[in-house]
């Protein structure tokens, strides 16, 4: 997949990290395959994508410690993977934020930070550190021991000593896995302000789609060690080129029908072609899917032949009901409501559409 | 990390090591010093050659069969003594109330810090004729008490002696047992006795399999008590052989040995036996399951009898010697020199010395790579380990003497003996230091700018610094009472504290033993120490 040639996508700033037709095979299996993405400066990318999609590995790559198969990895315009040279993760200014923090647990939290930078001299070294300690708030905690700190101050930690050479990308893999779900989203806050504050150019992977969409500049959906596509958080959940893509970011329903006279009659009625994104005349007779989020809907209780479906689950959430209805035409759809609107299991309802926001559609398979 | 991650890391391991010289130069470095590690074992096959026609003849020998059945039974009996032993205190100190229970956990497991063969030794000289017990019976008119020689006597010693091994590896699996199973066990409406029965006995049949593996391989490798105790099993008839000039008999008699040491083995690999679960300490989550009520206190007589009995009796024997003379307690021609205890303190810190050196690249070697190479030459000097020192001493002593003379009876070859017999230690906790450290520190060491020789200096040594000072203390203690080799390899005039005490005993001069036979029980006490201390420092980690 090649770049977004959006011009309100692209970034500003200066190319940091370019990947271009990356590959790295494990036997048989493509780990990686083709894979071309840019990173520019400042930016927070977050690679997104299932476990073992690769993504993983594409950040042991761009540290330098694994080799692409093939392909060509460039950090600021210098080639350190492909074209016949390979540059060891010690000669490659990257910071690398592993998942267990991989803090060193026989040294200090200080020492810790100043290991990358012991060619410093002393006063200067010293400086940053304190510095460092400051910019995450742990400043107390310079003679500590790692194996003292709570989760979050690990990570702390090891961000500051990824930061401390300052280098021309940090590279943080999973990392907020390993706290809790309550320490997560404090921690996700915390991050997004240190990097942001640093301006140092970050590509974080994860797994999970809220806090790759709450923390990303851009996020580059993976799958398969292929590049799905990548853009702005809202305009790759909105706009998905992708089923995989729709599926895999929030709850994705489809309505089946046929395009004709710019009109598709679906399982929840007449839907004007003018409001599907991208869908001109030319499609004429196309039959086609169309991604209905649970926002998208709503669903009222309905008789007889008013009636399109039926409530088939429920699943109480708090704030609302995700309901899971079972429409006449066969497709399933979700319908998010708020818990006044209280449907029982079976009964009949009528869904239709509320969404006032373009809709994203895919040929029928 | 995701399980595809996992593969994928490991594949990346191994293809970053093919790819590296130094690691293939290590692999196979590590694999010659294994090789020569065992090879000598391979001369007792040259030897039982040259008996030619004869080694057959011998082999189906009627007094060749009875050691085999002699030695046989032994094993069997004391493996047996020491679960009946082993298992209930394991069971005792873990899941009841009584009291002092942490004090009855260490003095159970007390008995493993003194050589079988110090207690053979106390025991004969206590209930031996002439002994102790016989002098203070004497002015009551009996004359004559049960003989502590032979079979029994043997197995009595030994059992007192190694059920510790099944104690403490009982103790560790009852310990890494969840108690909620218990719990649960109880809540599907078992009784406590069905719960132990159905639930904890089959989880806690690993660790006594590995305690009674362990019990079964010192029984059949012990040379003291054997001899102390005249009971004609391998180990004692080989050293018999052995004095008598007949070498290749005893070489023949050796390998009889080696295979049945190879059967018990066979018969662990067979039953899988999960070290992981045996020796496993994860968290002392082991509750009181039973409730012993009154009986809680009789219940205290059990770790009382066997701990005091086989701990104090050497210690108050060795002390009686001490303080006492008289006839048969001193001997003007074998007074006690210092000069022995140094001569052991050489050896021993040569041995150490040699064995970490060698053992650190097997070690870091198969801790971490995946090439089949690396683990085998991890294995190989385990063969070392399993071998009865007695027959590594006969296989030594022939090598010397038929291929390499300038090395018969010298130092380096004692010194190679001590290392081919207890390196595994210092491998063994090595590699487990190493295999402790995360991965991931070198690689966070690396992209924080450290070449691959920087990260190993700054990060990997300081981390298992640890476990490379254990295997040298191991290497160390055990090598001070090491006893077979010692008696046959050491050089003309060159006396340990072991050979020492063996010499005065053979003599009948007891009274002599005391100081080495303290101090020796001193050092094992400490490598006790060591060992657990390492256990306990393995739990706390995880």
């Amino acid at each position: 997949m090649e770049q977004p040639r959006d011009p309100e996508e692209s970034p500003p700033g200066e190319p940091v990290v370019e990947l271009e037709h990356v590959t790295r095979a494990f036997g048989t299996e493509a780990a990686v395959a083709d894979l071309s993405l840019t990173v520019h400066e400042g930016e927070l990318v977050t690679l997104l994508g299932p476990s073992g999609c690769g993504k993983t590995t594409t950040l042991r790559l761009l540290a330098g410690l694994d080799r692409p198969d093939s392909g060509v990895i460039r950090i600021r315009d210098e080639v350190v993977a492909g074209e016949g040279t390979f540059v060891p993760p010690e000669d490659r200014d990257i910071g690398l934020i592993f998942q267990d923090f991989a803090l060193f647990p026989h040294l200090s939290v200080g020492e810790n930070i100043a290991y990358g930078i012991e060619e410093w001299p002393a006063e200067q070294r010293d400086q940053r550190v304190e510095e460092l300690l400051e910019l995450v708030n742990l400043p107390e905690y310079r003679d500590h021991r790692p194996e003292n700190l709570s989760g979050g101050q690990r990570q702390r930690v090891a961000l500051a000593r990824s930061l401390a050479p300052e280098p021309d990308v940090l590279l943080l893999d999973e990392p907020f896995s390993n706290l809790d779900v309550g320490l997560r989203k404090t921690m996700r806050e915390e991050v997004r302000r240190i990097l942001k504050a640093t301006g140092v150019t970050a590509i974080s992977v994860t797994h999970d789609q809220e806090e790759a969409l709450s923390i990303s500049d851009r996020v580059a959906v993976i799958a398969a060690g292929h590049l799905e596509q990548v853009g702005r958080p809202e305009l790759v959940f909105q706009h998905p080129e992708s089923r995989f893509v729709a599926e895999f970011l929030g709850q994705a329903g489809f309505v089946s029908g046929r395009l004709s006279d710019g009109k598709i009659h679906t399982g929840i009625g007449r839907l004007d072609a003018a409001i599907i994104k991208g869908l001109g005349p030319e499609y004429e007779g196309a039959d086609i899917d169309v991604l209905v989020r649970p926002d998208d809907l709503l669903a009222t209780p309905a008789n007889g032949s008013d009636a399109n479906g039926r409530i088939v689950h429920r699943e109480y959430i708090g704030p609302s009901f995700i309901y899971r209805i079972e429409l006449n035409s066969g497709d399933v759809v979700h319908c998010d409501q708020n818990h006044d609107d209280r449907l029982d299991l079976d009964q009949p309802v009528q869904v239709s559409l509320t969404a006032d926001h373009p809709l994203a559609w895919f040929p029928a398979e | 990390m995701s399980a595809l991650d996992g593969i994928i890391s490991y594949t990346d391991r191994l293809r970053s090591d093919r790819s590296s010289a130094i690691g293939t130069g290590l692999t196979f470095l590590a694999a010659a010093i294994a090789a020569a590690m065992v090879l000598p074992l391979g001369w007792l096959v040259v030897d039982v050659f040259s008996l030619g026609g004869r080694a057959l003849e011998l082999t189906v020998d009627p007094t060749t069969l009875q050691v085999l059945v002699r030695s046989v039974g032994l094993v069997v009996v004391v493996t047996a003594a020491s679960i009946l032993i082993g298992v209930p205190l394991a069971v005792i100190t873990v899941q009841t109330a009584i009291p002092f229970r942490r004090a009855w956990t260490v003095i159970a497991a007390l008995p493993l810090a003194i050589p079988s063969y110090l207690g053979a030794f106390a025991a004969v000289s206590a209930f031996g004729p002439r002994g102790a017990l016989a002098e203070m019976l004497a002015p009551l008119g009996i004359e004559a008490i049960p003989t502590i020689y032979g079979f029994t006597g043997a197995a009595l010693v030994l059992t007192f002696y190694t059920y510790p091994y099944v104690f403490l590896t009982t103790r560790a699996s009852l310990l890494s047992l969840d108690a909620s199973l218990i719990e649960a066990a109880r809540s599907l409406n078992s009784d406590r006795w069905e719960a132990f029965r159905r639930v904890t006995l089959p989880q806690i049949m690993p660790g006594i399999a590995a305690g009674a593996l362990l019990v079964a391989l010192y029984t059949l490798s012990d040379f003291g008590t054997p001899n102390i105790m005249r009971v004609e099993v391998f180990t004692q008839f080989i050293y018999a052989r052995y004095n008598a000039f007949m070498r290749e008999y005893a070489a023949l008699l050796s390998l009889q040995l080696l295979a049945v040491t190879a059967v018990i083995l066979a018969v662990e690999s067979r039953i899988g036996i999960d070290e992981q679960g045996a020796y496993s300490s994860r968290s002392s989550r082991g509750a009181i399951n039973f409730d012993l009520g009154a009986w809680r206190y009789p219940a205290m007589l059990l770790p009382a009898i066997v701990g005091l009995i086989a701990v104090l009796l050497p210690i108050a024997i060795f002390g009686m010697w001490l303080v006492r003379s008289g006839p048969g307690y001193t001997g003007g021609q074998m007074a006690f020199s210092l000069s022995y205890g140094w001569n052991s303190i050489y050896v021993s810190l040569l041995a150490a010395a040699a064995a970490i050196l060698i053992a650190l690249p097997i070690a870091f070697r198969s801790a971490t790579t995946d090439s089949r190479l690396a683990a085998l030459a991890d294995r190989a000097p385990y063969v070392g380990y399993a071998t009865p020192g007695i027959v590594l001493a006969i296989a030594l002593v022939s090598f010397s003497l038929d291929a390499l003379p300038v090395l018969y009876k010298t130092i380096p070859l004692l010194v190679f003996a001590y290392v081919v017999r207890f390196m595994p230690q210092a491998i063994g906790s090595i590699r487990t230091s190493t295999l402790q450290m995360d991965s991931r520190l070198v690689e966070a060491a690396r992209t924080l700018g450290r070449s691959r020789l920087a990260a190993f200096r700054s990060i990997t040594l300081p981390l298992i610094a640890p476990g490379i000072a254990t295997g040298a203390a191991l290497v160390f203690l055990t090598t001070m009472k090491e006893l077979p080799a010692t008696l046959l390899l050491r050089p003309l005039r060159f006396d340990t504290l072991v050979s020492y005490i063996w010499r005065v005993q053979e003599a009948g001069l007891y009274g002599q033993a005391a100081i080495p036979a303290l101090v020796l029980v001193i050092v094992s006490g400490l490598s006790m120490a060591v060992i657990l201390s390492q256990e306990g420092g393995k739990g706390a980690d995880q």
